[in-house]
């Protein structure tokens, strides 16, 4: 973007991208079409483990909007997961639609379901916010473990996608992970630059500053709130377009909420890159300390407290305090200088100045 | 009959809950900290009792004695050691480091205790009853919660309003720089509150536990109906969490006389139906002393 001026005011633009936001875009793609063979050359093991760590990945990009940039903290998000889940299922088993038209649809029923219950949970604010969309999280599970028409507390298992065979329904579950990893990336990166972003990064600094400026609180909270749900719920229903399996106390469980904290904690708050690294870690992790049991979960409790107080940016906030030319998160900068005719530029022999 | 008798029998579990949300109310009316790992902490009261009745021998009320003192140091020591740097940062930091404690409070139990229920044994005491009329007779024991649960509300009343330690918590309720200002520790004095918090919360793990089997899991459920009798009394008000534990109370033993697998389902429907309609609990003041 550039604006001219005949007047005073200097010229100036607007930039997003840098670098190594660029860099990463490239790296990214190449990654994302190297991957996207791997049906061709990976094993089962390979793909399904990366099934999980790429919607891992969305669900964790997903809390970190939530609560890395429009300070909610949500300890609900489960709600979304086993709501994904089951609408996964009501569409393929009960209204016989192939996996990839079910997903849409049921992400437009599940906005409309968090558009309900911000009604109540937007009522509350800071901690609890956080045990409100709990309690309402533990509505939907006892609902659901009541209604005999989904297998009530038994839970149900999706059979409408056996038509794909296992190594088909395998690939595109593993094209779907891929695709909600990626989103999530490339949605909160788009989200970041534009308008929903700045008004983002006005209420992180000062909730009052921003409203002062016209931004309005309410609606950009439940905008990100809406956002993330959704994701939430297509990333819930491809984990169980793979597992296959519901269970109304698995899919309705704060475990998932919890597996958010920690890897956007571990890799670092209100960062695109958090929630990747964190990712990495937090499946590194679990294959190394799998066999310590409930003591693995005192361990990454340990350490989210320890990376809480000491270090809040988290790993990645560890690494890019000393290679700050890493960082490829979208961080808007106004360039002075910006060249135009009628002279108005700055004085001679300056540089353009970047205001980060 | 049954209906009131469900009635009768909600408003004495109410008196419970309303222990247990005290010590929530009482931390985030003090240093608006949002405790997540208060039910684990609940929990944990109900197996050290067990600790303690299985190594005497004595009475899990007599228990007691040693409970409360034991949850007030780990309260002093964990605002001390951890919360308090949690705080003043923002929104984030304390319901993380929170959530973490619940974490490994909850996985350091299920280690070492395993996943089993337990229960705490209270003798005769348990089943005794006073007969009202045919199909209605209220427990000795549910009536005993009540009224502790009043006792100890009266007694936190008493030192919030009567007491120097109680001026200089409303103060730093009220203005925690204009406390600093005038000489009070508001670091201490934020480890007393948490320790008074985790010794009303020790009460109320122990009446839980011979009320009803507990496990390491069961954490969460309790801030759940902790977190719900405040909102539902009314942040801030601490006449208003007893209104709101027995609300809380008297909806499940409703939606239980519906059906069983409903209980906990009606308490929160009265809660979500609160936070509608009434959004700042049935009693909340109008002021903004939150103490």
């Amino acid at each position: 973007m550039s604006t001219t001026s005949a007047t005073a005011v200097p010229p100036f633009r607007v930039e997003s991208a840098t670098p190594a936001s660029r860099a990463a875009a490239v790296v990214g793609l190449l990654l994302l079409a190297v991957l996207a063979t791997a049906p061709a050359w990976g094993g089962s093991g390979f793909m399904k483990l990366l099934i999980e760590f790429f919607t891992l990945l969305a669900l964790a990009q997903m809390w970190n909007l939530l609560a890395g940039y429009a300070g909610l903290v949500s300890i609900g998000q489960q709600a979304f997961v086993g709501l994904g889940a089951y609408g996964l299922f009501v569409g393929t088993d009960r209204l016989g639609l192939h996996p990839l038209l079910a997903i849409p649809v049921l992400a437009a029923v599940i906005a409309l379901i968090a558009l309900a219950t911000s009604l109540f949970a937007f009522r509350l604010h800071g901690g609890y916010f956080a045990i409100g969309t709990w309690v309402i999280a533990e509505v939907f599970r006892i609902l659901v473990s009541g209604a005999k028409e989904v297998g009530a507390g038994n839970g149900v298992t999706i059979q409408g996608a056996a038509f794909l065979g296992p190594q088909g329904r395998l690939a595109l579950t593993y094209w779907l992970a891929l695709g909600v990893g990626f989103g999530s990336v490339i949605l909160v990166a788009w989200i970041m630059r534009s308008r929903l972003g700045l008004a983002l990064r006005a209420l992180r600094d000062s909730e009052a500053g921003a409203e002062s400026l016209g931004i309005d609180v309410f609606r950009t909270k439940l905008a990100v709130y809406l956002i993330a749900s959704v994701g939430c719920a297509v990333a819930g229903a491809i984990i169980y377009l793979s597992l296959l399996r519901i269970q109304p106390n698995a899919a309705f469980s704060v475990d998932w909420t919890a597996r958010m904290i920690f890897i956007v904690i571990i890799g670092g708050l209100g960062r695109i890159e958090g929630p990747i690294v964190g990712a990495l870690v937090f499946i590194g992790l679990r294959e190394t300390l799998a066999d310590f049991g409930s003591l693995y979960l005192v361990i990454l409790g340990v350490v989210a407290i320890g990376l809480t107080l000491l270090a809040p940016r988290g790993l990645w906030g560890l690494f890019v305090a000393r290679f700050p030319m890493v960082s490829f998160g979208a961080q808007p900068r106004l360039v002075m200088g910006a060249q135009t005719p009628g002279g108005a530029g700055p004085p001679p022999g300056t540089t353009p100045t970047e205001v980060a | 009959m049954e209906w009131v008798n469900a009635v009768i029998q909600g408003t004495l579990l109410g008196g419970l809950y309303a222990l247990l949300a005290t010590g929530l109310s009482l931390a985030f009316g003090v240093m608006r900290l949002v405790n997540l790992a208060h039910g684990d902490l609940n929990i944990l009261a109900a197996y050290l009792a067990l600790v303690v009745v299985t190594a005497t021998g004595a009475n899990p009320l007599v228990g007691l004695v040693a409970v409360v003192p034991v949850m007030m140091v780990i309260g002093f020591l964990l605002q001390r050691v951890l919360l308090n740097f949690a705080l003043g940062g923002g929104v984030l930091p304390p319901v993380l480091v929170t959530f973490g404690i619940a974490v490994v409070v909850q996985n350091v139990l299920l280690d070492v205790f395993s996943a089993d229920s337990q229960g705490l044994d209270a003798g005769p005491l348990e089943n005794a009853s006073v007969t009202l009329t045919d199909q209605i007779s209220v427990g000795f024991f549910p009536l005993l919660t009540l009224l502790v649960a009043v006792g100890v509300l009266l007694g936190l009343q008493f030192v919030v309003s009567r007491t120097q330690l109680g001026r200089a918590l409303r103060a730093t309720s009220d203005d925690t720089e204009a406390a600093r200002i005038v000489g009070i520790d508001h670091r201490r004095l934020y480890s007393i509150a948490m320790a008074i918090s985790l010794g009303t919360v020790a009460v109320a793990g122990v009446f839980l536990g011979i009320r009803t089997t507990f496990g390491p899991s069961d954490g969460p459920q309790r801030l759940i109906f902790a977190f719900e009798s405040v909102i539902i009394g009314g942040l801030g008000s601490l006449w208003g969490t007893l209104v709101g534990g027995v609300a809380l109370g008297v909806a499940q033993a409703v939606g239980n006389q519906v059906n069983p697998a409903y209980q906990a389902l009606a308490g929160h429907l009265l809660f979500l139906a609160v936070l509608a309609f009434r959004p700042s609990g049935l009693f909340a003041r109008r002021t903004a002393r939150q103490v």
